[in-house]
């Protein structure tokens, strides 16, 4: 809203220079975002919320600066004309009083179109509207001086409509439209309309999409000499609701969307006829005044100890009557034991002391936003000053303590992560299908992804399924600049089918993503630097992790194949419950779906969930042996399918409760062994805690390993 | 003076100049084999006390052993000097250029956002706060409804919504939505929550605006919370994390589900409040939206508003993060470029 300060001066005597009232304003709820000066002319720029319908005009402005500063408002001239309700010239009908309580119509007749006066046409353009002549100007000027949008048709067009379908007088009535009804606004843009939409109509058809902008036809022409003038009330849902659908935001939608009080209708007839007077020559002939449901004055209960348990200040009675009258409420005295019980939301919260007095207050009736008692301690913290009010500690019991054991978990493996030197990164939770598919994670049924039916870019329409996708396609970007990535995202996928039935299951997880040389290259020889990080440089961090989290026993690292995300080294993280995890080197036919050919990908995602732990849990420390151990190490020819992991658990399970430590040091493979074989090296602990082994002890257990070796997987201790 | 008196004192005299020449182990041990060995000069002198008559056989030992004695410390004095030279040199060899750069290490850093995350979720957690989080996929029920905004309502315009294809689907606007999960945990006992996350939001994608951005809402509710609460709890804030000393101002303002509701100013940390570039020369930073929960609000939560009242406030990491940080264009937070993200310092 644009406010010269020339035409506020028409309605309320500035005392304070403009800084100061700019920021009186803001401080009030009227944001003053700049202070627009040329030439002579000085603009308030303010930004108005929702709530201040009110505010919409200069004169709803020049209320709030009278309230703010003291001061009374001049209204206008010709505010209350007295004209007959004469039906002879035209009729009105409302369909639906629920969607337009009240239509004002009036004829002026004899009006001269010409220019607007000088004074006019300059404060439109410093409100920000182009001047197009003195009839459609003084209609303009009507609605941003009062706030009430205004509407004039050509009177002998609607009149010549009429008698084309057999009627004496025109018939305006206000209907929905019909489905694909169309009607070419003033916009000259021929829109199809549906019963959604509220029109403004004759005999002949649609004349304009009530509270958003008139029909070309019927509008004023160079030629009109009558003019109809429509000043109406317009459900505000219903104006929002068609003028997105419709894509039309006006000056009149805007203001009919936040709500346009009825009583307002007549004032702002009353100045537009006397302004058709003045600058058109116009002869007030007729006025039709529907008015099915009257505006009803809007009442709240406040009390001095309501505002001290909002608020936490004292203001007494009078006090706050006293800032409400300036606001021009009308404030009465009522027994706070008698309140009507049928208030409804007037009382609604409102928590009287008793014996205690209490306030009537009925708003004035620009007011629409005034409903319940908080209201009204909006109204008396906004006059006082917020500033006015002083800061406390908070002192209220507190609740029970309650941890976030999911939160903890993210923040502890946000910690780990970063400790294993992985940037972390906070990736769009919004991609693509392809870009699923292309990673090879896209579930068949498309009623599995969460789909944007209002997209913004084609790259972010659905919800993602996994964290993959948002890692690989991030990387690319980051690859123009850096060879090299160690990365780490927790976040959220997404999964309906999972849902409560409305809303996805939101899944917490983890991902891990490294590529590129295994150490920055430096001045200082490290032959190992250049080598392309892979399976175990990821592995490794996985078992840091998992270790530190106490998980390094409960989980073991399967082969896993058929991941079309991976090529063959690929495993799956298995825990005491089943899957957690997947880790793997991307597939070469998939990174060169992401442009990422030639390039050693590793990635993991984890689930987060399994992680979770109990704020109190008992997790015991082995105790430690004073004995020294006996060390030995031990090679075992195999073949190349046994695992390392199948030979560790053959050899623990022999070694019992003495071998202490199996450390696997060495794998080879050669010409001194057949073909199809491997040798795996381990180094085993034996200690014990109440002596140290003895040699026959030892012996006796090596003896035992070799021979379960041998059962279990076939393998022979290298020669 | 017998000979051997004589002859000892010779030894000396040879011995120690022989000692001053050896400046290196071997000739050290050389000498040593040579004059105090079991072999050595001094032990055949010693051998021939016998030779002395006894009248002076006893001085003469003394000398013999007065000699030995000394020609040891003076081994032991010279060997640890050359010992001591000898470590000097091998580690001159070992000298570098200081001024060469050190082995790289890879130094992980949380995401700015996380960061200031963390410091919001642990200033108010020392004030009591508790940590909740809600679905960021929400129905038109809990984003708009539950906060007072039934369909149709003018004040849903200030958030452009993301809508899914399943109807009344769709992406939170904003953290608010979690007061009602949080309220509806707690009611009719007191509450004190604040709710991170994610939101997303139909708009352009500027250096000022994201389409996804996270939030922190809080909500305190109990049988005595004022406005003057929500303004020490917020002054409170404000001093431990852009430091203190800052000023907070209070101008009204409208959310749906806050009444009274204000918009929080914070002294601009870059002029203190005199006007610059950073606060567009207004001098205030908007930092975050706050008010008393709308009796509505509480009731949909469970309360009865005349039993208790609250108070709730919204605020974006993003915002804290760009002003903290000095970033000039948002759009780097989710780019995740790593010549970025290894520029932020702690």
């Amino acid at each position: 809203m644009r406010v010269p300060i020339s035409w506020l001066k028409d309605y309320v005597d500035l005392y304070e220079p403009i800084e100061v009232l700019a920021e009186r304003l803001t401080l009030a709820g009227l944001e003053v975002e700049a202070v627009d000066r040329h030439g002579d002319a000085e603009i308030l720029e303010i930004a108005t919320t929702a709530d201040l319908s009110r505010c919409m005009s200069v004169i709803g402005i020049a209320r709030e600066v009278a309230a703010l500063t003291g001061e009374r408002v001049r209204l206008p001239a010709g505010s209350a004309q007295e004209l007959p309700d004469d039906a002879s010239a035209f009729e009105v009908e409302i369909a639906d009083p629920h969607l337009c309580n009240r239509y004002i119509g009036a004829l002026v007749r004899d009006v001269t179109l010409g220019e607007s006066p000088g004074w006019m046409c300059q404060r439109l353009r410093e409100a920000g509207l182009q001047s197009i002549n003195n009839l459609v100007d003084i209609t303009n000027y009507v609605m941003l001086e009062y706030g009430q949008p205004l509407h004039a048709f050509d009177h002998d067009l609607l009149v010549k409509r009429a008698a084309g379908s057999g009627r004496p007088q025109p018939l305006i009535r206000v209907r929905a439209a019909e489905p694909g009804e169309r009607i070419t606004t003033l916009d000259e843009v021929e829109r199809t309309l549906n019963e959604r939409i509220l029109l403004i109509t004759d005999s002949a058809g649609p004349l304009g999409i009530a509270g958003i902008m008139g029909g070309l036809e019927s509008g004023i022409q160079d030629s009109t000499r009558n003019v109809l003038l429509e000043a109406a009330t317009f459900n505000g849902i219903a104006v929002r609701q068609a003028a997105q659908q419709l894509r039309l935001h006006t000056e009149a939608s805007s203001r009919f969307s936040r709500g346009v009080p009825a009583t307002l209708n007549a004032l702002a007839v009353g100045r537009a006829l006397d302004l058709f007077e003045r600058y058109a020559g116009g002869r007030p002939a007729a006025i039709v005044d529907r008015y099915p449901e009257p505006q009803r004055p809007r009442v709240a209960y406040i009390a001095p100890s309501e505002v001290r348990r909002q608020l936490g200040i004292e203001v007494d009675l009078a006090g706050i009557v006293s800032l409400l009258e300036r606001l021009e409420f009308q404030v009465e005295t009522v027994d706070g034991g008698a309140l009507p019980t049928d208030a409804g939301e007037a009382t609604l919260g409102l928590r009287v002391e008793p014996g205690e007095p209490v306030l009537r207050c009925t708003a004035p009736w620009y007011r629409l936003d005034v409903e319940l008692p908080a209201d009204l301690t909006e109204e008396v913290a906004r006059m006082i000053g917020y500033a006015s009010i002083p800061p406390a500690r908070l002192a209220e019991i507190l609740p029970p303590p309650e941890h976030n054991e999911a939160l903890e978990t993210e923040e502890r493996l946000r910690d780990l992560l970063v400790g294993c030197g992985l940037q972390e990164h906070i990736n769009y939770s919004l991609t693509t299908v392809e870009n699923h598919e292309k990673l090879g994670v896209a579930p068949e049924d498309r009623e599995q992804f969460i789909i944007l039916s209002n997209p913004l870019t084609a790259n972010r329409r659905v919800l993602r399924r996994s964290l993959l996708v948002s890692a690989v396609e991030a990387l690319p970007y980051n690859l123009r600049y850096n060879g090299r990535e160690r990365s780490f995202e927790i976040g959220r996928v997404y999964l309906p089918e999972q849902g409560d039935g409305i809303r996805p299951r939101e899944e917490r997880r983890l991902s891990l993503l490294l590529t590129g040389p295994r150490r920055r290259g430096s001045v200082h020889p490290d032959p190992e630097a250049a080598g392309a990080m892979d399976f175990f440089d990821l592995k490794g961090i996985l078992e840091a992790v998992l270790d530190a989290e106490g998980w390094r026993s409960k989980t073991e690292f399967v082969p896993c194949s058929g991941e079309p995300v991976f090529g063959p080294r690929c495993a799956e993280i298995r825990g005491p419950d089943g899957r957690i995890g997947v880790l793997g080197e991307l597939h070469p036919a998939v990174a060169e779906r992401f442009d990422l050919a030639g390039r050693r990908i590793c990635l993991a995602e984890l689930l987060i969930e399994p992680l979770v732990k109990g704020s109190w849990r008992v997790e015991v420390v082995p105790p430690l042996s004073n004995y020294p151990p006996v060390v030995e190490d031990l090679a075992f020819v195999v073949r190349e399918e046994v695992t390392a992991h199948d030979l560790a658990v053959v050899i623990r399970r022999a070694g019992g409760a003495l071998l202490a430590g199996l450390e696997l040091f060495d794998v080879y493979r050669g010409d001194s062994l057949p073909p199809g074989m491997k040798s795996l090296a381990f180094q085993l602990t034996f200690q014990g805690l109440e002596s140290t082994p003895g040699d026959a002890e030892v012996s006796a257990l090596r003896r035992g390993i070799e021979e379960a070796v041998a059962a279990a997987v076939d393998g022979k201790l290298r020669a | 003076m017998s000979d051997l008196l004589q002859e000892l004192e010779t030894l000396k005299d040879e011995a120690r100049s022989g000692l001053d020449r050896a400046d290196n182990r071997p000739l050290l041990q050389a000498w040593h084999a040579e004059f105090l060995g079991r072999r050595g000069r001094l032990a055949q002198l010693m051998r021939r006390l016998g030779e002395v008559p006894p009248t002076e056989r006893a001085s003469a030992g003394r000398v013999a052993n007065e000699v030995k004695n000394r020609l040891e410390e003076s081994f032991e004095a010279r060997q640890s000097q050359v010992q001591r030279r000898e470590l000097e040199a091998t580690l001159e060899a070992e000298r570098v250029d200081v001024t060469l750069p050190g082995r790289p290490v890879d130094l992980g850093k949380l995401h700015p956002v996380t960061r200031v995350l963390r410091d919001i979720c642990c200033i108010f957690g020392g004030m009591g706060f508790q940590i909740f989080d809600g679905p960021e996929v929400e129905t038109d029920e809990y984003n708009f409804e539950l906060l007072n905004m039934p369909p149709g309502h003018p004040a849903r315009d200030m958030w452009d919504t993301f809508y899914t294809t399943t109807p009344n689907l769709i992406l939170r606007t904003h953290t608010s939505p979690g007061q009602i999960y949080a309220m509806r945990a707690h009611a009719p006992g007191p509450l004190r929550t604040i709710l991170p996350g994610k939101c997303y939001r139909y708009e352009q994608v500027t250096a000022r605006s994201e389409m996804m951005f996270h939030q922190v809402e809080g909500i305190a509710v109990g049988e005595n919370i004022r406005f003057s609460d929500l303004k020490g709890v917020l002054t409170g804030f404000a001093d431990e994390i852009f430091g203190t000393g800052r000023q907070l101002r209070f101008r009204k303002s409208y959310f749906p589900f806050t009444e009274p509701s204000v918009e929080v100013d914070v002294s601009c940390i870059l002029c203190g409040g005199s006007g610059c570039f950073l606060c567009k020369q207004s001098g205030w930073l908007e930092i975050l939206g706050a008010g008393m929960v709308h009796p509505r609000v509480l009731r949909f939560g469970g309360y009865d508003p005349a039993k208790v009242s609250g108070f709730a406030f919204g605020m974006g990491p993003e915002r804290i993060a760009l002003l903290k940080y000095g970033i000039g264009d948002i759009r780097y937070l989710f780019s995740n470029d790593v010549r970025f993200l290894e520029t932020i310092r702690y």
